[in-house]
């Protein structure tokens, strides 16, 4: 049986490569590919507690489905924003997309 | 060492590894590719936490949808980075440290609890826990105010994601 310890661990590696990429890459899709890595290990945590914890209640399953839709949501808002500003500023360079920038 | 623990071992490399090609691939196509085999890889731990209807809205709505979604995306603006200067921005090193940081701080701190070592219980003989969760999402004593919340921030989303893309020409 798997201890709930190597799901939690992977599931922190997983928000880590998430976090390089939202912070490192010039790309704007390619920060939202690193946001989706990390609402998905956000997911097993919720899941793995779900199954470790009392399996009856079903509360992790329920916030995970929620945490589905909600990246649902923020993926198809930021992919809008991102072909938006590129066919404005034809960029998706995120260091170039300063107009807001004072 | 049981089956179980390697298998999960398996699936967790082969996933951290896709997740590593997704933040560090140039070619955002394959990066996206990338992220449909880590969704998978995602998608299995679920099916290995008996968390079936998860593993299969997984398989559903993120692989079907928002990683095909982005592969579109790339597609639509792809003319100005054609994969040549640097890919990542002059502050890589300090993702790089934070990164790091990040990993080390939840694992010290997890190595402070002591409810890690738990084992799963068994799932008691004749509980249906798809059931248990459709009736959880819409009883009004559970998660019926939560689930109708989420589903107007979908329409909404998907409301102004239509107009914000929408071309006046």
């Amino acid at each position: 049986m798997v201890p709930l310890s190597w799901y939690l661990i992977f599931a922190a590696a997983l928000f880590s490569i998430g976090l390089f990429g939202v912070l490192s890459r010039r790309n704007a899709v390619a920060i939202l590919l690193g946001i989706e890595l990390m609402l998905n290990s956000v997911n097993i945590n919720l899941a793995a507690f779900w199954r470790y914890g009392d399996v009856l209640q079903m509360t992790g399953q329920v916030f995970a489905i929620i945490v589905f839709a909600v990246a649902a949501a923020e993926v198809s808002v930021g992919l809008a924003l991102v072909i938006s500003v590129y066919r404005r500023r034809n960029t998706v360079v995120a260091d170039d997309i300063n107009m807001m920038k004072w | 060492m049981t089956g179980e623990q390697i298998i999960f071992i398996l699936v967790a490399l082969f996933t951290l590894g896709s997740g590593f090609m997704v933040v560090t691939t140039r070619n955002l196509v394959h990066a996206a590719l990338w992220l449909v085999s880590t969704l998978f890889g995602v998608a299995v731990t679920f099916a290995l936490l008996n968390a079936s209807f998860l593993a299969v809205v997984q398989v559903v709505v993120y692989i079907g949808a928002i990683a095909i979604l982005f592969i579109f995306a790339v597609m639509l603006t792809r003319k100005d980075m054609r994969d040549q200067g640097p890919q990542t921005n002059r502050n890589w090193w300090v993702g790089v440290l934070l990164s790091v940081l990040t990993f080390a701080g939840l694992f010290f701190l997890l190595q402070g609890w002591n409810g890690l070592s738990k084992t799963a219980s068994a799932i008691p003989a004749g509980f249906d826990a798809i059931s248990e969760l459709g009736n959880a999402l819409i009883s009004p004593d559970a998660y019926v105010l939560p689930f109708e919340v989420a589903s107007v921030l979908l329409v909404a989303a998907l409301v102004g994601a239509v107009y914000v893309a929408f071309n006046r020409k």
